[in-house]
């Protein structure tokens, strides 16, 4: 699979308070929560994404609250997917349990670049520089639950159980 | 030789043994959901699982986050819970005014006991590692999922152990000991590991001291933060906790991914500056005027919390310019505070008692802060705009220092009270 997008750059420690702020947790949906993403740490954010826009940050994404209410953010504001040098582990398995795919890399980059980046072999490539990188892809059965989901998966579980 | 995490996560796996990275589909003991986490997850579960009957006797539902109701989408978002809970006839529903901040509720009415695996909802559900579980922060899908299936994946986690010796120094509790270790390790420095805690000042330290650090392990980044069992757990839980257990201990020859040792007699009180937890400082060298001072949390609003903020403020005035306020975590602490005469001390004091619920720590209402304001908490994060405006800055400290500061409307290190 190849994800196409626009970068949107970010630093260390991108925490859940950023991504979704607390005040607009009073629903699940992605859309309506992909409104409000980012609005306090970077107000232009959701004037400006454009659906399949990536998002490239530092260490440590994701951290603090378990609120899966931000990887959901990202998904319903058009986030394609984020590649970051390390993300916080709930938003890291939130994210593979619904489906917003995940990359572990250290990327050159600036803001507004545009990057292709292939799921299946590993590879983001950068259109301005030329420059391509590989990633080592998650474990197999990380791979086949962020394409499934969770649910699905659980729901083959169970049919098999009864 | 295997560590707490791998014994507990191997058993509940059904596997004789596992290895750090490794996968495992495990049986978790509990899954805990609050207001905030519940509503996507029971929508996930009437959608998917409707035709399946949930674990009931696995799910306890604790609203806490923003209730009592805060307004009109907080009221629908807790009702989904109630209406969850009697649909499904859970009976290990927390309600207002008998519940109070999930993780305190969860320890208090005995979930939590050595050698379980505990999932819940909410990032400080690695609270319970101070009672020797495995309990670990998920999502709201997952939830779900757990509700109608009883298992989850998990990554075998690699551990970390700390070792803390020495007598700690007056007014330094469990808080400054766990800011003191993450500005040590950085916010990341326990990413997807266990923290596993050793040493005489550990081995020394009050339950509720134990609970504040294991609860900010997630502030390093941890999976989990586990103190091995030992008498003051065994006798907190007697009479109180549901079922039999099994503590579990690392064997003598475990093997670690990293050995920290630190002297807490050689630590401040400490405070955490703006915004990130990691950035520890000792009291007495920060000189800040404070609009706020904020006693509560699963952090720290345990009853032993309320006593020593309240052996501060005994016949003394917070300081006119601020305002404080205390949020007992839970019911059973709220209870404690009327009978041991807690209430009045806090009252004469010149602060705002409120009741249980998550209030404020995340933004959400009961002391949300202004542009530009300050706040000094007992809480556990500073990040940006956490406790209400993005402006606003939040100093993470103990309830000692919570309430000096209160008292002379600075950050103060209370053995400098005159
Ligand atoms: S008291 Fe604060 S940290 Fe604890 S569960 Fe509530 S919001 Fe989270």
């Amino acid at each position: 699979m190849k994800l196409t997008g626009r970068v949107w750059k970010f630093g260390d420690n991108v925490d859940t308070d950023q991504i979704i702020p607390a005040v607009y947790l009073t629903t699940g949906d992605p859309r309506e929560l992909g409104r409000h993403a980012f609005e306090f740490a970077r107000p232009d954010f959701v004037k400006k994404i454009k659906r399949g826009d990536i998002i490239v940050a530092g260490k440590n994404f994701g951290s603090g609250s378990s609120r899966e209410h931000a990887p959901r953010a990202l998904m319903g504001a058009g986030v394609s997917c984020v590649i970051a040098k390390s993300f916080a582990r709930i938003f890291f398995r939130n994210s593979v349990n619904i489906g917003l795919p995940l990359i572990e890399a250290s990327i050159e980059c600036e803001e507004g670049d545009v990057l292709v980046v292939d799921l299946s072999k590993g590879t983001i490539k950068n259109k301005r520089t030329g420059e391509v990188i590989g990633f080592q892809n998650f474990p197999e059965f990380l791979m086949q639950l962020m394409k499934k989901g969770l649910v699905n998966y659980t729901k083959e579980h169970l049919k098999r159980r009864k | 030789m295997p560590t707490i995490s791998e014994k507990i996560l191997a058993k509940k796996a059904g596997l004789k043994c596992v290895e750090p990275g490794q996968i495992v589909e495990a049986e978790v003991d509990f899954v805990m959901l609050n207001d905030v986490t519940g509503l996507p997850a029971f929508e996930v579960y009437e959608k998917n699982f409707s035709t399946f009957q949930p674990l009931i006797d696995k799910i306890i539902l604790i609203p806490d986050h923003y209730v009592p109701n805060k307004d009109v989408r907080s009221a629908e978002q807790a009702r989904s819970m109630r209406n969850f809970a009697s649909r499904h006839h859970i009976n290990n529903y927390f309600e207002v005014g008998r519940g109070g901040v999930c993780h305190q509720v969860m320890i208090e009415s005995g979930f939590v006991a050595p050698g379980r695996l505990i999932v819940g909802a909410d990032s400080h559900t690695c609270s319970y590692g101070a009672l020797g579980a495995f309990s670990t922060g998920i999502g709201s899908t997952e939830a779900a999922c757990a509700m109608a299936s009883g298992k989850l994946w998990f990554r075998v986690p690699e551990t970390q152990k700390i070792v803390v010796e020495g007598k700690p120094k007056q007014y330094v509790m469990g808080k400054d000991i766990i800011l003191n270790v993450i500005g040590d390790l950085g916010v990341s420095g326990s990413l997807y590991k266990t923290m596993e805690w050793y040493g005489s000042t550990i081995n020394s330290l009050p339950l509720a001291d134990r609970i504040t650090i294991s609860n900010m392990a997630i502030e390093a980044g941890a999976k989990a933060g586990i103190i091995p069992p030992d008498d003051t757990v065994f006798k907190f839980l007697k009479g109180r906790v549901r079922g039999n257990y099994t503590p579990v201990y690392s064997d003598k020859d475990a093997e670690y991914a990293d050995v920290f040792e630190y002297d807490s007699s050689e630590m401040e009180v400490t405070v955490a500056e703006p915004f990130l937890p990691e950035n520890a400082k000792p009291a007495s060298e920060v000189d800040v005027t404070i609009d706020q001072a904020y006693l509560g949390s699963c952090t720290n609003g345990r009853i032993e919390d309320m006593r020593a903020a309240a052996q501060i403020l005994k016949g003394r005035k917070v300081h006119q310019n601020v305002r404080m306020i205390v949020v007992p975590a839970s019911t059973e602490v709220q209870r404690r505070m009327v009978e041991e005469g807690l209430m009045e001390i806090f009252i004469k004091a010149g602060a705002y008692v409120a009741g249980p619920t998550c209030g404020a720590c995340l933004g959400g209402y009961m002391g949300v802060l202004a542009d530009g304001e300050v706040c000094v908490s007992t809480t556990n994060r500073n990040f940006v705009g956490r406790m209400g405006h993005k402006n606003s800055r939040v100093y993470l400290a103990n309830p000692y220092v919570v309430a000096s500061s209160a008292i002379t409307g600075r950050i103060t290190d209370p053995n400098d009270l005159r």
